[in-house]
């Protein structure tokens, strides 16, 4: 997600670079840059409208300092109006109650279903909590057969009674979580429009019964303009207590989460990222912005590798890498722990600078890196240690024993010495990344 | 304005057009009365009409380039034609919308038909945009043509998925062939294919998980799909059919782009118009990427699916000003 929006961004950042100062007259033109930029990424009509204008004033405002270039100034205005686009702290969910009432609401195919599957699995793991399932949407076909499903793969419990009356489900529902020990109940309820007067009294009804403690509308994060009729309509007949944006792992621009805490003052609790069921993550805004900036966001990364990466093993990398001999058994070595981490783009999207090296956009096949992980254990260790005596004959050899070709292993040997130039670089400090 | 008076003529068949124009109500006041508004408020065409007009499009989800070149056209017809009444600007902004959608192709939202065994229909998008349910309608209207249709549970990966197609299969009465949960979809569809010639059926619906366009794996996996269903029948899929969400913003134009690049996209089903989103990114998608919308989902209900009438839909959208 953003990529697109942060290469705009970031094409307007560059064009004031070539300015001693900040006038009305240059101001323009980035501004016009700006705007297409937010337009493009489905920032609302009215918040993009407010956005530049503020980013704007204050800009020309700003007094000269001599620490700072223009372009600096510049940044810092966008991300600090950004931030308040997005609302400056990470709200977290109401879970202090005897048995915290959670209850999901949304248009037709936002991800309800999947959403409860992802924040039971992640109350329980993270939060330690024991939930309940309730499965409220007794309209789509099979809709209960999909809960079931994912309860059956997370094993947690799933109150249904079929096709009844949704809110006597939910209502007895919160019997059934008392008698049986659960302190979590995340109700799931059929898909609506937020004009359809009938379904939406419903959704009054469920929660007149039940008095959750949290209603979170579930976005989809694709959503055009269209996002504010939704989410206010939603908010008005249910008074929303946070939302959550779904399939944000696609190239969507996001600007749906520019606009909905600005809109509405309705937080943005989680955020959709993978189909997995562990792939919701917590929002959070100073994140959010270093991603848009193009900043990247390293302390999640930092986070995750800490998770999943061997402390031990990396130093060990890292040395060579200072000492100038890495070699593809280093690199095999890597290539595991960064499995570990996930997919290439995602870790990528994190990198601060990456996109301003042409990263950003990066699509890497799962399939493709086992290609790499082949070609390299086609290789003798000798080889590995030492890939200058790689000539005609072994890598006829390595292509074949790995089931690729010739220009594969090229392609590969190549790539590996363009790595161990830029780590040369970035030792003798001659690699900048444009923004840190 | 060839186009603009057989739009007032579609007016007089008003009756023909009444289901569409219950679904997009909703698009068509609030697009309507702001151009009203708008014409109301200025008594000239000046930078201020054009940029109150340029929210207005923005607003319809309308692609943002497509916006902008739109504008820049419409500017310069002022010029050329010396339009200075606002009122005469609206017939020119219809005009204008209709040459964006059109662009001199011949469009037909007709299914292409294999005169030899069955026809193949191909139902692709990203997650949660109604490929499943539009399956069923679209059974729903071929039976009623009198077809003999069968349904692929092709979506192996998504949770309830299969028992989806199958409850929908049940109420329209339509025969689904089903594999195990996460399978390999091909094997699937290959033996549903299979049985669709094996059959004789006139129709094979199939359908396909949701797949976001910028994974490269499950890209790849469309690709495979499309590679065996050409095994069994060579001129197949017949017709590779986008689902898109008329909520979708901007975005659409990369899901065209991205499944135009792996399938040979015949066409769009629109779904969800019966909110108040307007969908107006197939504009931008038909100028851009060139594939048509062919069909129009406007409610929960299995007949609510109708072809795409380019006419109807603009007309829906603009008819209180032609009055």
């Amino acid at each position: 997600m953003f990529e697109n929006l942060t290469e705009r961004l970031q094409k307007a950042i560059k064009n004031i670079r070539g300015y001693g100062k900040i006038t009305e007259e240059n101001i323009s033109d980035i501004m016009r840059e700006v705007r297409l930029a937010l337009l493009e990424a489905d920032v609302n009509y009215q918040v993009v409208k407010e956005f530049t204008n503020r980013v704007k004033e204050k800009a020309l405002g700003e007094e000269v300092r001599v620490s700072l270039s223009p372009s600096e100034v510049f940044v810092k205005i966008l991300k600090d109006e950004l931030l308040v686009l997005l609302g400056k702290e990470q709200v977290s969910l109401n879970l202090s109650n005897k048995v915290n009432i959670i209850m999901l609401v949304g248009l037709q195919g936002s991800g309800k279903t999947t959403t409860i599957g992802k924040l039971g699995n992640y109350l329980r793991k993270n939060e330690n909590k024991k939930p309940l399932f309730v499965a409220c949407d007794v309209y789509r076909p099979a809709a209960i057969d999909q809960l079931k499903q994912l309860g059956k793969q997370l094993d947690i419990e799933v109150y249904e009674e079929g096709q009844g009356n949704p809110v006597d489900i939910a209502k007895n529902s919160l019997k059934y979580a008392e008698e049986h020990g659960y302190d979590s109940v995340l109700i799931d309820t059929a898909g609506r429009l937020h004009i359809n007067e009938e379904l939406m009294t419903e959704l009054n009804n469920i929660k007149e019964v039940v008095n959750p403690h949290e209603i979170l509308l579930v976005i989809d994060s694709m959503m055009g303009q269209d996002a504010i009729n939704v989410i206010t309509g939603f908010n008005e007949k249910l008074d929303l207590t946070g939302t959550i944006l779904t399939k944000l792992d696609s190239d969507t621009r996001g600007g749906v989460a520019l606009s909905v805490r600005h809109l509405t003052n309705v937080p943005i609790k989680f955020v959709g990222v993978s189909e997995k069921l562990d792939g919701l993550t917590f929002f959070e805004p100073t994140r959010m912005v270093g991603r848009i900036i193009g900043e990247g966001d390293i302390m999640s990364l930092m986070e995750k590798a800490e998770a999943v990466i061997d402390t031990e093993e990396a130093q060990k990398i890292s040395k060579k890498i200072n000492k100038g001999d890495f070699d593809l058994e280093d690199f095999l070595l890597q290539l595991k722990q960064i499995k570990k981490l996930g997919s290439i783009e995602n870790i990528l999207k994190m990198i601060p600078g990456a996109s301003k090296l042409g990263l950003g956009n990066v699509n890497i096949d799962p399939k493709q890196m086992a290609r790499i992980e082949a070609v390299i254990l086609a290789m003798t260790v000798k080889e590995r240690r030492n890939p200058n005596i790689i000539k005609a004959s072994r890598k006829q050899r390595i292509a074949e024993g790995s089931g690729t070709s010739v220009q594969e292993v090229n392609k590969l040997l190549k790539q590996f010495e363009q790595m161990k130039k830029m780590m040369k670089m970035m030792k003798q400090g001659n690699f900048k990344f444009p923004m840190s | 304005m060839g186009i603009f008076n057989k739009l007032k003529n579609i007016i007089s068949k008003e009756a023909t057009v009444n289901s569409y124009d219950k679904g997009l109500a909703k698009t068509r006041d609030n697009f309507i009365s702001k151009l009203n508004i708008l014409n109301q408020k200025y008594k000239q065409i000046n930078e201020d009409y054009f940029t109150e007009l340029e929210e207005i499009l923005v607003m319809a989800d309308i692609g943002v380039e497509t916006i902008i070149s739109f504008i820049d056209r419409i500017k310069k017809r002022v010029n050329k034609e010396k339009i200075t009444d606002p009122k005469l600007l609206t017939e020119v902004i219809i005009d204008e919308l209709f040459i964006i959608y059109v662009d001199e192709d011949i469009l037909s939202t007709k299914i292409n038909y294999n005169d030899n065994g069955p026809t193949v229909l191909l139902f692709v998008g990203v997650n949660g945009v109604g490929k499943t349910t539009t399956i069923a309608k679209m059974g729903f209207k071929l039976k009623q043509e009198g077809k003999k249709v069968l349904f692929v549970a092709g979506d192996t990966f998504r949770a309830g998925a299969i028992e989806q197609l199958l409850e929908w299969g049940k109420r329209v009465a339509c025969e689904v062939v089903t594999g195990k949960i996460n399978s390999d979809p091909s094997s699937v569809i290959y033996s549903g294919i299979e049985q669709g010639i094996k059959e004789q059926y006139d129709v094979i619906l199939i359908d396909t998980a949701g797949r976001l366009q910028n994974k490269v794996n499950l890209m790849k996996e469309l690709e495979k799909i499309n590679k065996v269903i050409g095994k069994l029948i060579s001129d197949g899929p017949h017709e590779t059919l986008l689902v898109i969400d008329a909520t979708t913003g901007q975005n659409g134009i990369s899901q065209a782009q991205a499944f135009k690049e792996i399938t040979n996209i015949t066409g769009i089903v629109l779904t969800k118009l019966d909110g108040t989103a307007k969908g107006g990114i197939v504009l931008a998608i038909k100028e851009k990427v060139n594939i048509p919308v062919k069909y129009i989902g406007l409610g929960e209900k299995l007949e609510d699916l109708q072809n795409f009438d380019l006419e109807k839909y603009i007309y829906g959208l603009f008819k209180d000003l032609l009055r």
